[in-house]
């Protein structure tokens, strides 16, 4: 049985397991803390993989933080370890090696992996996928040389990855099996915006098209057959969507539905002593209908510092984290601030200058989710409005932007 | 290299090594000070590594760029003269024995 001092055992070594640790030690939890990160390096950051990390890829920064960091606090990172089996009634994990590790809590923070390319030719060398550093550094590698690139896949992964290939001097065809880019994440408003300045930077974009097969010869690609003809290519970058990797709780017999599901604590609705944060969980939010599971960095750190918080005592309450997201396609910067359903009504906001833009996402009259294109300030705005009761109504909007109604309430406030 | 000061909202002051070239933000991150955030990693989206420089070096650090100036605005704490987002700040030699002072929220 677990004893009192069998302390924290994190499952994961991306950026969620950091965040859980950092905030442990942080808010002065003193017992054992081990993490497992399965690769055999640092956790390190990956927003700029896609965006620039291979081209500088060892360069300053790409490690959250230094090996001192978690020797100074006491936090044991198992580089290069897997966590094989989850026995919840004994509360011990088993690694890959059959090493049995006790727990008081344990944290699935084991992140997602690619969804595989489903068609023939995909394990042809010159056809990557992007997840890991390693990956990263692979990709760089083969773009030096590239000259005709085929993204598959139109979501941020695959924008971001035209984009450098693009810069790199490459001809590039992101092919996109949707009618349009981004078809779950952004607003239509938004995407023709978005793609009309891709093609402006001479990425060629495919809609509605199929990739039927990836032809090669002597294992190497250079060809990709799609429903609307042949594309030359010696090198594909695809990026079709990820699952998220909950396994291990499955296989424990704890309720899992694409993610490990829990409650609004972040725990298991299965365990309480197990929580499961970042890209792997599927979790209530106050601004969702029913359960969702969010990819990005801010769900993870955000969730992270929660459940780190939590078990050191000094976190109570829901998670409740207004969600945001970015992506840098090249020279578009992409914000995303709340959660628009498909059913809100949509408003385009012209930027202060050409290269601007947002749009106000609205339901039942109050504003829900605001989406801008090169446009951080407003985007900031956003997510302190979002955040604030009352909400925003599309009459307060009239005329304004979020930016200047924000100043104006902080002006109101520091007044008051 | 240059050495750092970040004062925290508490008055403790934590001393740290920056490496040239790099930005403020790092030197806080890889040095675990707490109060630095910085959600973006340093891509000037979230506004989460806001400082308040020292006034005696405020000029010596120089004022925001463009889109800096804009995001101060919506920084969690208030947004005083010297604040800059530690992101945006290079570290060169000659910010040695810098101090900054970190607010009380940056989310």
């Amino acid at each position: 049985m677990s004893g009192t001092n069998a302390g924290v055992v994190v499952v994961g070594g991306g950026q969620a397991g950091f965040s859980v640790v950092q905030a442990l030690r942080g808010a002065g939890y003193e017992g054992p803390v081990t993490v497992f990160a399965d690769e055999p390096r640092l956790p390190y950051q990956r927003p700029p993989l896609s965006k620039k990390a291979h081209t500088e890829p060892e360069g300053p920064g790409v490690d959250l933080v230094p090996e001192s960091f978690y020797r100074e606090r006491d936090i044991e990172l198992r580089l290069g370890e897997y966590v094989a089996a989850l026995d919840t009634a004994a509360c011990a994990v088993t690694t890959g090696s059959g090493e049995r590790v006790p727990y008081e809590h344990l944290v699935l923070a084991t992140g997602a992996r690619n969804r595989p390319l489903p068609v023939p030719g995909a394990e042809l060398a010159g056809v990557h996928a992007l997840r890991s550093l390693d990956d990263a550094l692979a990709i760089g590698r083969a773009l030096t040389t590239a000259r005709d690139v085929v993204v598959v896949g139109g979501g941020f992964i695959g924008l971001e990855l035209a984009q450098v290939a693009q810069a790199g001097g490459a001809r590039v065809t992101v092919v996109e099996l949707a009618d349009r880019l981004l078809s779950r994440a952004v607003s239509p408003q938004l995407e023709e915006h978005l793609r009309e300045r891709h093609e402006r930077d001479g990425v060629r974009i495919l809609t509605g098209t199929a990739v039927e097969r990836i032809e090669g010869t002597g294992g190497q690609v250079h060809r990709v057959a799609t429903s609307q003809g042949p594309l030359p290519a010696d090198l594909v970058l695809y990026g079709v969507g990820a699952v998220p990797r909950d396994e291990l709780a499955r296989e424990a017999g704890l309720a899992v539905d694409d993610g490990v599901i829990v409650d609004e604590q972040l725990r298991s609705v299965s365990d309480p002593r197990v929580f499961a944060v970042g890209d792997c969980a599927r979790y209530p939010h106050p601004h969702a209908d029913g359960l969702i599971r969010l990819e990005s960095v801010q769900n993870a750190i955000d969730q992270g510092a929660l459940i780190g918080r939590r078990i050191a005592g000094g976190a109570a309450g829901p998670y409740e984290s207004l969600p945001w997201f970015w992506s840098d396609q090249g020279p578009v910067k992409l914000q995303i601030a709340g959660l628009r359903a498909t059913t809100d009504e949509v408003r385009v906001v012209p930027g202060d200058t050409p290269e601007r833009l947002a749009t106000y996402a609205f339901r039942d009259e109050r504003l829900v989710a605001v989406e801008t294109l090169n446009w951080p300030a407003e985007h900031l705005a956003a997510r302190r409005l979002l955040q604030q009761d009352p909400p925003v109504s599309p009459a307060d909007l009239a005329g304004s932007t979020l930016g200047a109604l924000a100043r104006a309430r902080r002006t109101k406030e520091v007044r008051a | 290299m240059p050495i750092v000061i970040f004062e925290l909202p508490d008055g403790t002051q934590r001393k740290v090594t920056a490496d040239s070239g790099t930005v403020l933000m790092q030197a806080a991150v890889s040095n675990g000070v707490d109060g630095i955030v910085a959600e973006c990693g340093g891509n000037a989206s979230c506004a989460t590594c806001h400082v308040y420089v020292d006034e005696r070096h405020g000029e010596q650090v120089g004022p925001p760029n463009d889109v800096e100036d804009e995001m101060l605005d919506f920084t969690a704490a208030e947004r005083r003269p010297t604040s800059r987002l530690s992101c945006q700040v290079q570290v060169s030699d000659a910010l040695d024995g810098l101090v900054v002072h970190i607010p009380e929220e940056q989310v």
